[in-house]
């Protein structure tokens, strides 16, 4: 097939809303409108694919969708950091939508239509915002993300949901509407442009006097605090509030593509908008990256505490953000880097772990760690995964987080942040110690109650976490790849 | 021939069928006549504005008196914008009516209704396109004087008190409008609007101008409803028949900001309401604290009319804010905000009138969980109330954001932050009813309750669509809006 890349991003992203449309219309033979996501999502992730082939050889297609009001245009333009989100988040969904099925159907969730429809939206939302070209398509991207996955968090309609609900809503839209569309606002009056520029839009500005670098500094926060879904402390309430929805959201949605969408803004403002030499030079970021260092360690310490798997899961996810955040903050060549593989391993690693909980789960209907001894014996291929992914959070070999993780303490070294460097290394050996006692316990100690017999979730949850466990180990291999492809966001100018 | 009479066409044609209504003896015809009226004044204003963005502004000579001494209707951006969307939503209000009037309004009093609001519309129209500010005060008084007895028609036994704590002040308002041009036509000899802007000229010193203006805004700001002069709002909005809510909380209030920005803009000119006197900032001032107090208010409400009636005094604000920046950003901002508030509101007003006929109620405690028995009904809330809070991709946004971006070039960093801060509000006092809807378990009101009819779902639809439609295709409203503000400003050198 012979296709334009500009043409290439509008199928791309016209593909989800085609999903919804058909999930829409098939809602009453489920098993025609799960068979059609599937292969739709698979049809997506091919022409991501070509986009991507493009995009790594140094094409930068664009497309302009529309101008929303003068001025403000939805326009898209690829670059490297967007396209490898993007190629995560559709990847991922085939992956997701395979173990959606059989964990919905185990289940027997109701309203399984809405939510894969409300599902289809929200990956709408994701490659709209990993392909748009300036702020303000970002921006409805970001909201539109926030909407769409709400009754996906309240999908159980249960009182707890309504809490949960409330406060993923309340978080996310308070801290998008005052922080992070005031910071937008403001960038576009300094410098009347909110396109994605190599190097940045806001140097000339402070050259010429019309912006203190005080100012930036306090755009810097606004954007940081902005961006909620970045789970930046003191905002990251709403991550574990949302873990009250069924598993596979709790997998593609917090653990990749909602909070991917946060940090990927996070990295896209810091290089795009600000520019790195900008934040280096100015120090601007430096309280930024202590903030970002703190919430690594608290959000570890935290998850430690928990007993409940998802609930400890989503503490570790709020720390595991937290260095990319770092990675923009510090904002060396290294440290962007090792932000920007970071949203690739940790979305690997994470949403096995996610997998592997459902999995649990769904197989034994048991919630708390404490439960959990004994069940490597019922649930091996579960148990094998969740150690595997654990490494790669850990960060250790043969695990693809390793890269990240180096590239990062890369960064701090550079910039003589030791404190930062300490936080690192602490908060691996925290990972090890909230992550890995888990399968341990699952392997080597004996059940309370009498032995349990092999039990694994059904074959459509196992092989999904079967394949992103074996991600993981890949991705270790595949790391010159990650990094020629990202290499030119590292790049000040063109 | 009849093109040539436009201007005077859209005021005259539902002013003479209202009082060919009451002729009419049987209630369905003289439905099918108020509807079709409404909808061929819709026609014709649509056809006057398309004009206007052709050729320019049209000056029309009622009965051929040539300008200052004659009245002198003026068909420019701006009245034509407001007029167009004024008809638009008495139309579709209008055609969701029947079912809704047989639940709320005593069936011996349907007669009354149609001509009412045919009179009220033709009023509001009058207000816009009259370029005679006499001639202002009497469509007021038209528009108000219908819309205290279409008031008084609900059923609640408060309702005829409500009506008349309206009355009471919707009348100090008008006789302070009245005071205030009594004023102006001793100081200038004119009631021409254009005429009496070029005799004041840049005469800004005078005591009389300044009482006059005095009055006028104070008057204005009334019917307005500005914080603190909305106390007649909420009991007028709440114990109104739900299809007299919807119409009049979707254009009476706007056609009041208009008349308000006309004297502004077009007679006193913003040098001398802002620079010299200081204005803006009292107006800011207000409408912030309007913003939070009412938006706060809206929050504890326990009835759904109530609520949307406190959160039609803070949008009243934002659209303050707009005209009082006295830049160009800023009056287009505002000018959007009537039209997209307009839509969003009337939107959410036809959706409480839906639950009010199926569940003869709109106490919250008896909506809980309607989403089960009324999914279409309480999904069209989620939609408006999105609108309404401002979410991107609906009309809210693009008024919130317009409003943003003025106030920012404008280097107004405390009235942006509120701003975005208050619209927060907004997210608690819709949502709490979201939750209700579809979170809570089912009234007894509920379980015993279907869907509304179609002939009330499709005209919601319509606006509530259109609350997603204007959020994304902007050129019609921020397009019209722009130039009329341009226009107004040109005006004013």
């Amino acid at each position: 097939m012979n296709l334009t890349p500009s043409l290439l991003i509008g199928i791309s992203l016209a593909f989800p809303l085609l999903v919804l449309l058909l999930i829409g219309l098939l809602g009453r033979s489920p098993n025609l409108r799960d068979g059609v996501t599937l292969i739709l999502s698979s049809v997506l992730f091919y022409f991501v694919c070509c986009l991507a082939d493009h995009v790594f050889q140094g094409g930068r297609p664009e497309w302009l969708l529309g101008t929303l009001l003068p001025g403000f245009s939805i326009a898209f333009q690829v670059e490297p950091l967007g396209m490898v989100f993007a190629l995560v988040a559709s990847g991922l969904w085939i992956v997701t939508t395979v173990y959606g099925i059989g964990y919905m159907r185990s289940h027997n969730e109701q309203h399984q239509t809405r939510f894969f429809a409300c599902f289809a939206v929200a990956i709408f939302a994701a490659l709209a915002a990993a392909f748009s070209a300036n702020l303000f398509t970002l921006f409805v991207a970001y909201e539109l993300m926030t909407i769409s996955t709400y009754p996906l968090v309240t999908h159980h309609g249960t009182e707890k949901a309504k809490r949960g609900g409330r406060t993923y809503l309340g978080i996310l839209l308070f801290t998008s509407i005052a922080f992070f569309m005031m910071a937008i606002g403001w960038t576009w009056s300094i410098t009347h442009t909110l396109d994605f520029q190599p190097g940045g839009i806001l140097q000339d500005s402070l050259e010429s006097g019309n912006v203190q670098p005080w100012q930036l500094a306090l755009l810097l926060a606004l954007f940081a605090f902005g961006i909620g879904k970045a789970a930046l402390m003191p905002f990251h309430r709403w991550l574990p509030a949302a873990m009250v929805a069924p598993t596979p959201v709790s997998a593609l949605l917090h653990a990749v593509a909602v909070v991917k969408v946060g940090v990927f803004t996070i990295l896209k403002v810091a290089i795009y908008v600000f520019g790195i030499d900008l934040i280096s030079e100015t120090h601007i970021g430096d309280w930024l990256a202590y903030l970002a260092g703190a919430t690594i360690l608290l959000a570890s310490l935290v998850a430690m505490t928990k007993d409940n798997l998802k609930a400890r899961l989503a503490y570790s996810t709020v720390s595991q953000l937290a260095y990319i955040t770092l990675g923009a903050a510090l904002a060396t060549p290294a440290s962007v880097m090792g932000g920007g593989m970071h949203i690739v391993t940790h979305a690997v690693g994470k949403i096995t772990l996610f997998f592997c909980a459902g999995a649990i789960y769904v197989a034994t209907h048991k919630t708390d760690i404490s439960d959990m001894r004994g069940l490597g014996r019922a649930m091996p291929l579960t148990m094998g995964a969740f150690f595997i992914a654990s490494i790669s959070i850990i960060g250790l070999p043969p695990g693809g987080g390793v890269w990240s993780k180096w590239f990062l303490a890369l960064g701090t070294v550079e910039t003589h942040h030791w404190f930062l460097l300490a936080a690192l290394m602490i908060s691996s050996l925290l990972n090890i110690a909230y992550l890995i006692p888990i399968p341990i316990r699952a392997f080597m100690k004996p059940t309370t109650g009498e032995p349990l017999k092999f039990k694994e979730a059904p074959l459509m949850c196992v092989v999904p976490l079967c394949c992103t466990a074996v991600g993981t180990v890949v991705l270790f291999f595949l790391a010159n790849q990650l990094y020629e492809v990202l290499l030119p966001i590292t790049k000040v100018t063109q | 021939m009849i093109e040539q009479h436009l201007p005077v066409l859209v005021v005259i044609v539902p002013l003479i069928a209202a009082p060919l209504c009451v002729f009419l003896f049987n209630r369905t015809l003289v439905y099918l006549f108020a509807l079709a009226t409404c909808w061929a004044t819709f026609g014709l204003s649509l056809f006057l504005l398309a004009k206007v963005l052709q050729t320019g502004p049209i000056s029309y000579e009622l009965g051929n008196w040539p300008a200052p001494y004659g009245i002198e209707y003026v068909a420019d951006y701006l009245s034509t914008f407001v007029m167009s969307f004024v008809t638009g939503i008495a139309a579709v209000v209008l055609t969701y009516a029947p079912r809704s009037l047989n639940e709320e309004v005593d069936p011996s009093r349907h007669y009354l209704v149609h001509p009412m609001y045919l009179l009220c519309l033709s009023g509001l129209l009058g207000i816009c396109i009259t370029g005679d500010l006499f001639n202002v005060f009497v469509f007021l008084e038209i528009s108000s004087l219908s819309s205290y007895a279409l008031i008084s028609l609900g059923r609640s036994r408060r309702a005829p008190l409500a009506a008349f704590q309206y009355l009471v002040m919707g009348t100090i308002g008008a006789t302070f409008l009245l005071i205030g041009i009594g004023l102006l036509y001793q100081l200038t000899g004119t009631l021409n609007m254009a005429d009496m802007a070029t005799q004041l000229g840049d005469d800004h010193g005078s005591r009389t101008m300044l009482v006059a203006f005095a009055f006028m805004t104070v008057g204005l700001c009334i019917k307005m409803a500005v914080f603190p002069l909305h106390t007649w709002l909420p009991n007028a909005y709440t114990y109104a028949p739900s299809i007299v809510t919807a119409f009049i909380a979707a254009t009476a209030t706007k056609v009041s900001v208009y008349a308000f920005i006309r004297i502004v803009y077009s007679i006193f000119t913003p040098q001398f309401a802002f620079d010299v006197h200081g204005l803006d900032v009292f107006l800011t001032a207000f409408a912030l604290i309007g913003i939070f107090v009412a938006s706060t208010a809206a929050i504890y409400q326990v009835n759904l009319k109530r609520l949307l009636a406190y959160s039609s005094i803070a949008q009243v604000g934002y659209m303050l804010l707009g005209i009082s920046m006295n830049n160009q950003d800023g009056l287009t901002s505002g000018i959007v905000h009537m039209f997209n508030h307009a839509v969003i509101k009337g939107g959410l007003f036809l959706v409480v009138g839906c639950f009010a006929l199926r569940l003869s109620s709109v106490r919250l405690e008896d909506l809980r969980g309607a989403s089960r028995t009324m999914p279409w009904t309480s999904f069209a809330w989620v939609l408006g109330g999105l609108g309404l809070i401002g979410v991107p991709l609906t009309a809210g946004f693009v008024s919130k954001w317009l409003l943003l971006t003025a106030a920012l070039d404008n280097a107004s960093y405390l009235v942006a932050g509120l701003m975005l801060l208050s619209s927060l509000l907004a997210v608690v006092y819709v949502w709490r009813v979201v939750e209700i809807l579809y979170f809570s378990e089912p009234s007894e009101a509920v379980k015993s309750s279907r869907e509304a009819p179609w002939s009330m779902l499709v005209p919601t639809y319509l606006l509530i669509i259109g609350i997603l439609v204007f959020g994304v295709w902007t050129s019609y409203s921020v397009g019209i809006a722009s130039q009329a503000a341009q226009a107004l400003l040109g005006g004013s050198p």
